[in-house]
């Protein structure tokens, strides 16, 4: 079977498409034709892996969880550590891909959504690198949990604009964006932080994510030999999940796995999984995707630990993988990965991001099934500094 | 023949405008709805846009955004605003109504179900905000196949030759988005209308509203005298929400008459 997605028009079999007002239209296939043309540019390829391996520092390490991996007692626990990227976290790797893009593009005026507030920083942080004004929509409720990201953007010049309409969370963070973008569309260009959104943003995100599975696939053979058994990471739009799957899609005996949050369950409706949940499919920010929404086709709030993982669609490619099952979803409740959060503390010395527990604690649920020569990759997406105040919370401790 | 058609023929022979409000079913009651529906065409309007309320409208300014909560709240649904409709048709048969809203809310119903619940109520168009003519290919043809006219935006940005493809599968009206923005907003650059429209006018027969934007009768003039139906939302569904409750009927007949007056004057 060969994997080629997406389609001219953007769609993932069923899913994906431009589902955007007609203001947009124009301004997402300029998108797409300048992304295509710079797509396979040497002058763009090399400026883009200079800043990687210069500016982000890559490639990010692979380590052996060792302790963690002997106190489960099966399978071997590895780490993509995309949590020693400059900004902490795998978005930075988009957020550079697309800086250059509107560099070549001549936009001057970024704009970003923002949940746990990593890609914001990721915006703010480029923006800066290359001289653009930045703003970056948050939902309020976000701008509150993770208040130190806010600071770090103001830090970086960015100006922050907490949005107080519907949940208050990512979801409305992106209405918000949306609605800069149809404003002054002529003068901005959207850093869209995940590989959903209208095409090319899926195809677009995705390919710059990718070399984390592209580095994974290399660094594995020199650490233990031979890939994975499964590689797993967590999915919230699912940006870091399809950039490590992406180059795993044809070695056919590498599992993939999509962890989604659980939330407080997800047979208590207050998660946001909807893959896991098997979600009805259906349209929302520019794409045709599984949808946690009621049956009157009203989006339903999410709820998750993880502000990044707190959304209600997913990306179109993630629905793909599910329906033709070459990636398998389920979902991490929130204490799950706090337990998970916990556990790579005090047993490695690393702090990691709520979401990326998410992915942690799937690993940990079925290491122990699995005998001890059997290899998992987790992908650790982000680390957890900007979640102290979360987990303190949590802890019932006051900072 | 649908009572779009109808509609306009009247008004070219009369040499007139068709005056267009747009208002959120379910704001600020559901049981407001009909009533106000009834006060706009007292008050002149020619075509009714319906708007049915959805959690996510990325491209509303807040005063939509607002209806949308509100209704939202008041227990408003798809399967409300047909309902709606029914309701409003028993008195009156005759005016056009249109549904304007997003595409999840008929995505869930499901398109054939939607296009013939329209036509069962009396619904004469529909506009969906996020369904470009890319990805409208099933809607238009269960909405075809029920007589429902597919109402398209065109907007500042685009290009002529997605003028030319909206042309092909337009029916009922043209909606053009008179500015770079969410609805409400307050850019709204005459001159850059009037530059834009003969370049619309070189595909579409059809007549062309012009929207998004016009919140005063001087503004609703000039744009009047530049195409064939001018669409007023936010600045009602404002006076919607600031009207006291006995009030509202009569404040919004008394607009839509400036609004009317100032039409028949261009």
């Amino acid at each position: 079977m060969s994997y080629s997605y997406p389609d001219e028009q953007g769609h993932f079999g069923p899913y994906g498409g431009i589902y955007m007002a007609e203001t947009l239209i124009p301004a997402v296939e300029e998108l797409r034709q300048q992304y295509l043309r710079f797509r396979d540019d040497p002058d763009f390829k090399a400026e883009f892996a200079y800043e990687l391996k210069h500016y982000v520092g890559r490639p990010s390490p692979i380590y052996h969880a060792k302790r963690l991996s002997d106190s489960l007692g099966g399978a071997q626990i590895y780490l993509k550590r995309e949590d020693l990227n400059h900004t902490g976290a795998h978005k930075i790797n988009n957020a550079i891909g697309q800086a250059l893009l509107a560099k070549r593009m001549g936009k001057k005026r970024v704009i970003a959504e923002t949940g746990a507030g990593m890609h914001g920083v990721a915006t703010a942080t480029v923006a800066a690198r290359f001289g653009m004004e930045c703003i970056v929509y948050m939902g309020a409720e976000d701008v509150q949990r993770q208040a130190p990201n806010v600071f770090r953007m103001k830090l970086l010049g960015a100006k922050v604009v907490p949005v107080e309409s519907g949940s208050r969370t990512l979801k409305d963070a992106c209405n918000e964006a949306i609605r800069d973008w149809v404003a002054n569309v002529e003068s901005t260009f959207y850093i869209f932080g995940t590989a959903a959104g209208p095409h090319p943003y899926p195809m677009m995100v995705r390919d710059f994510q990718c070399v984390i599975g592209e580095e994974s696939k290399v660094q594995m053979v020199d650490m233990v030999g031979r890939q994975p058994d499964a590689v797993i990471a967590c999915v919230g739009g699912g940006s870091n999940a399809i950039g490590i799957f992406h180059p795993y899609i044809d070695v056919q005996d590498v599992r993939l796995i999509g962890v989604e949050a659980g939330g407080h369950g997800v047979a208590s409706g207050r998660h946001a999984a909807p893959l896991t949940a098997n979600a009805k499919v259906g349209v929302l920010h520019g794409n045709k995707v599984y949808l946690m929404q009621d049956e009157n086709g009203q989006i339903i709030e999410t709820h998750s630990i993880s502000a990044g993982l707190d959304y209600p669609g997913v990306g179109p490619e993630h629905c793909l993988l599910k329906d033709i099952h070459r990636a398998e979803y389920v979902a991490i409740n929130d204490d799950e990965a706090i337990a998970a959060f916990d556990a790579l503390c005090r047993n490695e010395g690393i702090i990691p991001a709520l979401e990326s527990s998410h992915a942690l604690a799937h690993a940990m649920k079925i290491a122990p099934t699995m005998g001890k020569d059997k290899v998992l990759l987790v992908n650790l997406s982000g680390r957890g500094d900007k979640d102290m105040n979360t987990v303190a919370k949590i802890k019932g401790i006051t900072l | 023949m649908n009572r779009i058609q109808t509609t306009f023929d009247r008004l070219q022979q009369a040499k007139r405008k068709a005056l267009i409000p747009f208002i959120t079913a379910g704001d600020p009651s559901q049981q407001m709805t009909v009533p106000l529906m009834h006060a706009l065409v007292e008050g002149g309007a020619d075509i009714l846009e319906l708007g049915v309320p959805f959690s996510d409208p990325m491209a509303d300014g807040p005063t939509i955004q607002r209806a949308s909560e509100r209704a939202l709240k008041n227990g408003m649904s798809l399967r409300g605003t047909l309902e709606i409709v029914a309701e409003f048709r028993k008195t009156n048969p005759q005016t056009p109504v249109v549904l304007m809203g997003y595409g999840n809310p008929i995505e869930a119903m499901g398109w054939e179900t939607f296009a013939r619940r329209c036509a069962e109520v009396g619904v004469d168009g529909a506009l969906t905000v996020d369904f470009p003519p890319e990805e409208s290919h099933e809607a238009f043809e269960h909405l075809q196949r029920h007589d429902i006219a597919p109402i398209f935006l065109l907007a500042p940005t685009t290009t002529e030759v997605r003028i030319a493809q909206v042309a092909k599968l337009a029916r009922g009206y043209v909606y053009y988005v008179s500015l770079k923005g969410v609805t409400g907003a307050g850019n709204l650059d005459l001159s850059a209308v009037e530059q834009k429209l003969p370049q619309l006018r070189k595909h579409i027969r059809l007549p062309i509203g012009v929207g998004f934007g016009i919140r005063d009768a001087e503004t609703a003039q000039a744009i009047a005298a530049l195409c064939d139906g001018v669409v007023i939302g936010s600045r009602i569904v404002q006076e919607i929400e600031s009207s006291e409750a006995g009030q509202v009927l009569d404040n919004i007949r008394k607009l839509t008459k400036e609004m009317r007056a100032a039409i028949d004057r261009a």
